[in-house]
């Protein structure tokens, strides 16, 4: 994963070969490969340049200030950003092998085995047992007994089954926001997915809620692979493996588009992007200088 | 559907087959097929008017007079030219009093009303008012205008003015609600008065949007039937007075005419059609044209 | 109170405060204006309702109560019931909204999750220009167009096919005529799919991104993105919308004055002659005196009354929805 010399864009700092000699910690499959991504907004540029990799069942943290292009690179990994009129990407992004933007691939079968959880819960206005019942039923499972069972495990999972099991008929629109946000995680553990990509998952909720949140994503990481985008540098700490930090390319010319470009500064682990950090953007960041 | 871990499988991207994606696939061309069947209706419309409405016009045909229906012509097919004036006048004189009104009373809901119980209220009896079918609004002129001063092309233009006004009040209330509240702010702190704030300020910056809705009502306005049958009982007679004396309008023309088994008054009615069709649709695109020419300038 | 005319920095020691000022009357006149505008909407309806009310005590005193919704209509006997048009009014608007909703609605999604912005352009263009065509062209197309088809090349097919089998035997079966409910239905249908489209639009546009993103996120199609995400914010919305249409088709007079026929009757028969309130006002207003023309003019208050209650419920309902799903 080598990162071209270019004045513009300051050297990238990977470090996973290092590390990943550890003999404690097996390398682990690579679940996305991304490569080169550029993401562009009509003529405006999001992000530029980002190459990372993530690993399977950690839990990956992208970190940086606001508007650095860290929720359009999550975007990518489930081909969200196709909703988006005037949303173009370019480099490459492998999931598992295959390539996540070939012209053959459904967007939707991409989304079936790459789940997302947004930054607001947006529970559907139906039953509790509805909502998580919605994406099996999508996918042909009709059968009452298959489907009581997945909505059973699928809220245990998130850590919600005590709390509404006795009220599954009930609108998903009546839950607090910490509840709400378990309605949406257990909607997508629902379909079983591979990957669960998370947007700021906790930033509306007070810190208890939060805090069932990053324990439900310690308990699933065994089965999933997580990416969280977050604001919240102890919540990166506290769950991450690894993290990444984004920032905004300084453009030379004021007032170009690109002035708000995303970069990828730095991708390691959580310790070391925490601990001791290669670049000093990565340094004022997380000690708090900066964003 | 969980893929294992450290499987050296390549995951199948592509779309799985089966009923998922083709129902998707016949919804999508469901709705297609809707909007095309409902062009049917517009296409075959458009066509049979404009053919054989244009085998009658003529522009003797435009200046002429009319005959009644059931008139078997010797030589002169009759014109729509009394018509073609009462439409004209009728509607633009309902345009006169409506289009003031409306704007005043939107004005009322949205700048000087504001949350009051009052305001709201007229605001959604306006919308209920524009559901009021245009066959009562002229019986309501008939009973309280024409059985005392007789029929007249004022009467109809009361009846049209009753029908356009709720239609203009919520079309430049709409318009009102997107001027930026910060140019009121503005124009406030110079000291205007509130009246000077709206007529200068406020009109100004919606007026593109208000004059287009207000044309689209004046085209819904000189289609309309009913409502003249009422008031200004249809003659044959050019009538250029506005204030005293029955009237015509195109719009009566073609009822008449339409149902008229007689020689000739079916193709008087598809001219009549022709022309009423044309008017409305210019005035059509002449709102279209300002709508999209002025946002322009406002952006 | 004067107004602050005065030069100088003379603050006065008069009982007046120097920034007082006296609302010029330029500008409460024009409050004034504004305020009796609006207050205009609210009078002429109330006129309404007095000055036919008025105009027709003639034929309420005549029939009475029991009178006034009896079936039969007739001049001749000095006898007015309005039943018989309640029921054709009523049946060509059902008609014609079970005909519209469908496409209305469809096409609504069409525009809003289907066809994306500038390209929906045209499409909105399309059911702008059918909404323009007068009414009265509709019924003169009808007429001389499209029953002499449906009479001579479909009614009379369907009528065979049909003759004898229950239930539609009844509806569509033979005696067939063109001018009918179901012409006039359809064609009040065709007049009202834009202003249902129009409105489901709207209504659909205030489901909030994120829901549908949350279906989409799922791995669900954009048909099953509408069922799970749109639909149920919107039914609400568009149940209100429908009934606007409703109200419209109930009030649309020439086109089904030309269209329904002129035979006052109650029959389940759809393809038979019938007649509505607006219908029978328009023929037989021009000739008639006294009672009949008190009955015609009460006829068109009780229109006026049923169109009112359906706009009623039906903007209460979009309202609600809207207001819903924006605070949500």
């Amino acid at each position: 994963m080598e990162q071209p010399e270019n004045e513009v864009i300051p050297q990238l700092h990977v470090r996973e070969t290092a590390q990943d000699a550890v003999p404690e910690r097996p390398a682990r499959a690579s679940v996305f490969d991304v490569e080169k991504v550029s993401v562009y907004y009509g003529d405006f540029r999001a992000v530029t340049d980002v190459s990372l990799r993530i690993h399977e069942h950690e839990i990956t943290a992208f970190i940086g200030p606001s508007g650095c292009g860290k929720t359009t690179v999550l975007r990518t990994l489930n081909r969200m950003n196709d909703l988006i009129p005037g949303a173009r990407m370019e480099g490459d992004i492998r999931y598992r092998g295959a390539g996540l933007y070939d012209a053959a691939v459904s967007p939707t079968a991409v989304r079936r085995r790459i789940g997302m959880v947004f930054q607001k819960a947006n529970p559907f206005p139906k039953s509790i047992y509805d909502n998580v019942a919605y994406g099996p039923r999508i996918n042909g499972i009709r059968g009452k007994g298959q489907l009581d069972e997945i909505v059973e495990r699928s809220l245990r999972q998130a850590a919600l089954w005590d709390e509404v099991k006795d009220r599954l008929g009930k609108s998903g629109l009546g839950l607090s926001g910490g509840q709400a946000q378990r309605l949406c995680i257990a909607r997508t553990l629902a379909v079983e997915p591979d990957v669960v990509l998370m947007d700021e998952p906790c930033s509306a909720l007070d810190p208890i809620a939060t805090g069932r949140i990053e324990d439900l994503m310690q308990e699933i990481k065994s089965k999933y692979t997580i990416v969280i985008v977050t604001h919240n540098m102890q919540q990166a700490t506290r769950v991450s493996d690894r993290t990444a930090f984004f920032s905004v390319l300084r453009n030379e010319k004021p007032g170009a588009s690109d002035t708000r470009t995303g970069i990828l500064v730095e991708y390691d682990r959580t310790a070391s992007i925490f601990e001791s950090p290669r670049d000093e953007r990565t340094q004022a960041y997380v000690t708090g200088r900066i964003g | 559907m969980a893929v294992p871990s450290a499987s050296p499988q390549v995951p199948d991207l592509r779309e799985p087959p089966g009923w998922r994606r083709t129902k998707n696939q016949l919804m999508t061309i469901l709705m297609w097929a809707a909007f095309v069947i409902t062009l049917v209706p517009l296409v075959l419309v458009l066509y049979t008017v404009i053919q054989k409405g244009s085998a009658a016009i003529s522009w003797q045909f435009l200046t002429s007079h009319t005959i009644p229906p059931n008139v078997m012509p010797l030589s002169f097919p009759g014109g729509m030219g009394p018509a073609v004036l009462g439409t004209l006048e009728i509607t633009g004189f309902a345009a006169l009093i409506a289009i003031p009104l409306g704007i005043l009373g939107a004005v009322y809901i949205n700048e000087y009303g504001g949350k009051s119980v009052l305001a709201n209220f007229t605001s959604f009896m306006a919308d209920v008012m524009t559901g009021v079918p245009s066959i009562v609004m002229g019986l309501f002129i008939y009973t309280i205008w024409v059985l005392h001063f007789g029929y007249s092309g004022l009467a109809g233009s009361f009846a049209l003015a009753c029908l356009m006004l709720p239609i203009i009040i919520k079309s430049t209330q709409e318009m009102l609600k997107l001027v930026p509240d910060s140019l009121r702010q503005g124009s406030y702190a110079l000291g205007a008065t509130k009246s000077r704030v709206t007529l200068t300020v406020v009109l100004p910056a919606a007026v593109s949007g208000i004059v287009s809705g207000a044309l689209l009502a004046v085209a819904r306005a000189a289609g309309e039937t009913a409502p003249i049958l009422f008031t200004i009982f249809t003659v044959e007679a050019t009538n250029t007075n506005l204030f005293s004396g029955a009237n015509t309008t195109l719009s009566a023309q073609i009822f008449v005419n339409a149902t008229s088994s007689y020689t000739g008054a079916e193709q008087r009615a598809w001219g009549a059609a022709l022309t009423l069709i044309a008017i409305a649709f210019l005035l059509m695109i002449i709102a279209r044209t300002v709508t999209a020419r002025f946002t322009r300038y406002t952006r | 109170m004067s107004t602050v005319a005065q030069a100088g920095p003379a603050k006065s020691a008069g009982p007046a405060h120097p920034l007082a000022q006296r609302r010029p009357l330029g500008d409460r006149g024009f409050a004034i204006l504004a305020i009796a505008s609006g207050l205009l909407v609210l009078v002429i309806l109330v006129l309404i309702v007095v000055s036919t009310a008025q105009q027709s005590t003639g034929w309420f005193s005549q029939e009475g109560l029991s009178g006034i919704f009896s079936v039969d209509w007739d001049p001749a006997a000095n006898h007015y019931g309005a039943m018989a048009f309640l029921y054709g009014t009523a049946i060509t608007s059902v008609i014609a909204i079970v005909v519209a909703v469908p496409f209305s609605v469809a096409i609504a999604l069409l525009l809003t999750e289907v066809v994306p912005g500038r390209a929906a352009r045209p499409i909105v263009y399309v059911i702008d220009l059918l909404a323009v065509v007068p009414s009265v062209v509709w019924g003169l197309w009808g007429f001389v167009v499209l029953v002499p088809w449906l009479q001579n090349h479909i009614y009379p097919h369907v009528g065979n096919v049909l003759n004898g089998v229950p239930v539609l035997g009844n509806l569509f079966g033979p005696p067939v005529s063109g001018q009918s409910f179901f012409t006039a239905g359809v064609v009040l249908a065709i007049m009202i799919v834009p202003i249902i489209t129009s409105l489901s639009r709207e209504v659909i546009a205030t489901v909030p991104a994120i829901d549908k993103e949350g279906a989409y996120a799922l791995g669900a199609t954009r048909w099953e993105m509408i069922r799970g995400a749109v639909w149920p914010h919107s039914q609400g919305g568009i149940v209100g919308a429908v009934m606007v249409g409703l109200g419209r088709a109930m009030g649309e007079t020439i086109a089904a004055a030309i269209l329904i026929g002129s035979s006052p009757q109650i029959t389940s028969h759809l393809l038979a002659t019938g007649y509505s309130f607006p219908s029978v006002i328009a023929n037989q207003f021009g000739e008639a005196v006294g009672v009949q023309r008190a009955a015609l003019i009460g006829l068109g208050l009780l229109l006026f009354v049923l169109t009112i209650i359906v706009n009623l419920i039906a903007r209460g309902v979009v309202l609600r929805s809207t207001r819903r799903m924006r605070g949500a």
